[in-house]
């Protein structure tokens, strides 16, 4: 997988000069986190890709007016879900803004005081190891994909997309206190995945 | 005594400390719940292991990269492109 390195940004200007490559490669980039955000709107992923591609559509038109008041992906980002709530709304589903209040790790494994009883098992080094973090990769794509809605959406803009908590609630709409919520159900099933699977030595 | 017993009830247990990892890696603690943490973590090598496991979790899902558009895709995003520039050039522009 060739892996621009190219900023957004400079992705951007090329664009508007008539370089479809810049498109294409800003497509790559950010159509994956895309899909799995309006997935957590829209019913089915048929209706999901059609709102990346009015997105895509959106991003082209507005392209030339963009001011950099915030990142690119910020600005894609905040398109995307003001189109896929207009679509899920016509659609009539909505996603409530519920938050699963599973806890971190499965309760039997504490005592009765609150202290492990089956503790964390050492996760060796080969979670670093390249071809063991691509299989990981793989089982990650999909348990971020079973997520609650809300907390894939989270998930998906901090821990893929990097962006910065005051971002991910610029673009959701949600408050800090919120995301953190989200955030912690999410990565905390995330670890859940990888123990289950990967976890034993 | 009374001071014992104080400290006993300030202290985390484990069920407690895993609910606080967030909080923790996004500075959002109160100053009192951060220094209890890192208390507990200095006592408590599992807990340890669960933050270390919480940041590698992190560190997978950043792994995650672009991924390459099949042929088709990658033609209909050309054509995508390709019919906003003539839409530019045209006499809407």
């Amino acid at each position: 997988m060739a892996v621009s390195t190219e900023t957004d940004e400079c992705l951007l200007d090329r664009l508007c000069l008539g370089d479809e490559q810049a498109f294409v490669t800003l497509v790559e980039r950010y159509r994956p986190s895309m899909l799995r955000i309006a997935a957590a709107y829209v019913p089915g992923p048929a209706v999901a890709e059609e709102v990346v591609q009015d997105t895509w559509l959106a991003v082209l038109r507005g392209a030339g007016r963009f001011e950099g008041r915030s990142s690119v992906r910020t600005w894609l980002f905040r398109i995307l879900v003001n189109r896929a709530r207009s679509v899920g709304a016509r659609e009539r589903r909505s996603v409530p803004l519920g938050t699963d209040l599973a806890p971190a790790v499965d309760q039997s494994r504490f005592d009765a005081a609150g202290n492990w009883r089956v503790p964390p098992a050492h996760w060796h080094d080969q979670v670093d190891d390249r071809l063991m973090a691509e299989r990981i990769a793989g089982r990650i794509k999909s348990a971020i994909m079973d997520l609650p809605a809300r907390q894939r959406e989270v998930v998906t803009l901090r821990d893929i997309e990097g962006l910065r908590s005051d971002e991910v609630c610029g673009v959701l709409d949600i408050s800090e206190a919120n995301q953190r919520v989200l955030l912690h159900r999410g990565r905390s099933r995330l670890r859940q995945v990888i123990e289950s699977e990967f976890g034993r030595a | 005594m009374r001071i014992r017993i104080r400290l006993a009830r300030r202290d985390l247990v484990c069920r407690q400390a895993v609910e606080l990892v967030t909080g923790y890696l996004e500075d959002s603690l109160s100053r009192g719940a951060k220094r209890r943490f890192e208390a507990h973590l200095a006592v408590c090598p599992h807990c340890t292991e669960y933050l270390a496991q919480l940041r590698a979790t992190i560190a997978l899902a950043g792994r995650i990269g672009p991924e390459d558009l099949t042929p088709p895709m990658r033609a209909d995003f050309i054509a995508l492109y390709r019919r906003w520039q003539a839409d530019e050039a045209g006499p809407s522009a």
